[in-house]
């Protein structure tokens, strides 16, 4: 816990790399709509032409990125994660897809960063309804460390990338790879932890004989590198996603469509909405994602 | 020979099978031909070039008056509007600029051609170029809630590159009382209404200075008199 006091925010890792962007890079151009807007206020004075702050408006945001897009230049676009996918979310299939062009867009919040927030401030759908557009790339980094290299990769390309920071991080990073990261091998089944959830994948699945792969990148999913991990153990597949229940397996039936499997998903609620503040572990607990849940349910569906 | 308009009319009915009374009556023949013809410094030659001007359908729905000019200004072949619609046209009912050879946006959704042109004239002026960018929205379309997110963006961060071209032919269902030049004024934004089949007042408007502020552009297109092949 002491740790803790001195590691970093996502939000702050994100923020200090931008900026440097702005310094390195004259095509990077970033974008709020007031959440944050003051991590940028000192990188405005240098850069008055590519600091904006909109205001309240995520819809004329979002196309707005797709106009500085379609000049050649790299927007970095970010808020709150239910202002910056779900409400202006056709901005993100016209304004960006169907014009072609990318953007880097970064949220905050993730499912339930801080639940006494309520249900407006929870995005548990974003990735889901980025699966529905063609083209784009997800990293949902667990440690701050892995922040960085994501965010510089995403802003020196061009194409269209989401990146989901959480203040819910792991105790440690893991390299930043494509593909799934191979953190234990095991016999007895394979288990998938995407980024938050690390810690507590890992404390679950400490007694129990299984492999564990890691992604911080998400999307494109790393078929070849399940289908490494499951042919080398019982076909027995845990998917543990710190959004809602299920988003990734439609991927893992594609990697596995020709592989007789098993397929145990967890994350939050996809038949009601939870309708309880609190604390983001007491929702852990709730959707069944938390150390003592997973390890309950993980020995019972590879045992 | 033909007049360049007649050769348009001609290339209009190409699409609608009409050889006069659908051109005269489409709302947006006139501005977007005074744009191309008289205003932007865009052709098929400089189409790549960054310093070109920029001019976004927003409204696109009904671009038989667009892919008319396209054809008659020499962005595509005048054979390719014959067979518009059909599978592997490049021209569909909505333009698809990946697909369309001098079109700059692909809309159709409603709402998105002015916040794209504003990103679009913020992207130029932090690169340091000049160009203009011209938007054309319709009034129905001007009902949208992301026009009047928009037009504030603009306003406040005085985008005088910036033309929107609002063809205002009275379609919004709820009106807009007391005008819609009035909204774009108060927002900030140096406001022009004239008639939209007017080529002479159409020109003088769009080709007017920049004077620090955006610029609207209402074109109103009042409906024809019964029997007018105007």
């Amino acid at each position: 816990m002491t740790a803790q006091v001195t590691r970093k925010q996502m939000r702050t890792v994100f923020a200090d790399t931008v900026v440097e962007s702005l310094d390195a890079d004259p095509r990077v151009v970033m974008l709020t709509a007031d959440i944050s807007s003051w991590f940028f206020w000192e990188a405005k004075k240098e850069h008055p032409d590519r600091v904006l702050n909109l205001g309240i408006r995520e819809q004329a945001m979002i196309d707005i990125a797709g106009g500085f897009a379609l000049t050649g230049m790299r927007p970095v676009v970010h808020t709150y994660g239910p202002f910056l996918i779900e409400r202006p979310f056709e901005q993100i299939k016209i304004g960006l897809g169907h014009q072609d062009v990318g953007a880097v867009l970064v949220s905050v919040g993730a499912s339930y960063d801080d639940p006494s927030w309520g249900r407006t401030h929870q995005a548990p759908g974003d990735v889901a309804l980025l699966d529905t557009l063609p083209g784009w790339t997800v990293h949902v980094p667990g440690h701050e460390d892995e922040v960085e290299p994501l965010l510089r990769q995403a802003i020196a390309g061009d194409g269209r990338v989401y990146m989901r920071l959480s203040e819910r991080a792991n105790s440690e990073a893991v390299p930043v790879s494509d593909g799934f990261t191979v953190l234990r091998q095991g016999s007895a089944g394979v288990v998938v932890a995407v980024g938050p959830v690390l810690d507590q994948v890992l404390a679950a699945t400490s007694t129990v004989d299984v492999t564990v792969l890691y992604a911080s990148t998400i999307r494109p999913f790393d078929h070849a590198g399940l289908r490494a991990a499951v042919g080398a153990a019982k076909p027995n597949v845990v998917l543990v996603e710190p959004y809602l229940r299920g988003t990734s397996a439609f991927e893992v039936t594609e990697a596995l469509s020709d592989v007789p499997h098993r397929l145990a998903s967890f994350g939050t609620w996809r038949d009601r909405e939870a309708r309880v503040y609190g604390t983001p572990e007491e929702h852990d607990r709730l959707f069944g994602v938390d150390a003592e849940g997973l390890a309950k349910s993980i020995a019972d569906f590879v045992r | 020979m033909h007049t360049a308009e007649e050769t348009l009319r001609g290339l209009f009915a190409r699409l609608t099978g009409d050889n006069k009374h659908l051109a005269a009556a489409t709302s947006t023949l006139d501005a977007i031909w005074v744009l191309y013809d008289r205003v932007l410094n865009v052709s098929p030659d400089n189409i790549d070039d960054p310093d070109r001007d920029r001019f976004y359908l927003s409204k696109g729905h009904g671009p038989m008056a667009y892919y008319a000019m396209l054809a008659a200004k020499g962005f595509i072949e005048p054979e390719t509007l014959d067979n518009w619609r059909t599978f592997g046209s490049p021209l569909g009912m909505h333009p698809d600029h990946v697909l369309a050879p001098g079109v700059e946006i692909s809309s159709g959704s409603l709402g998105h051609g002015l916040p794209l042109g504003v990103g679009t004239a913020l992207g130029l002026r932090a690169q340091g170029r000049s160009a203009r960018v011209f938007v054309l929205i319709g009034d129905g379309e001007f009902d949208e809630g992301s026009n009047h997110e928009t037009m504030a963006i603009a306003g406040r961060l005085g985008l005088e590159r910036l033309t929107a071209i609002v063809i205002d032919n009275k379609t919004a269902s709820l009106g807009w009382p007391g005008g819609i030049a009035g909204r774009f004024e108060m927002e900030g934004w140096h406001a022009t209404t004239v008639d939209g089949r007017d080529h002479d007042q159409l020109y003088k408007a769009l080709s007017a200075e920049p004077d620090g502020r955006p610029h609207a552009v209402v074109a109103e297109i009042l409906p024809l008199a019964e029997g007018s092949a105007a």
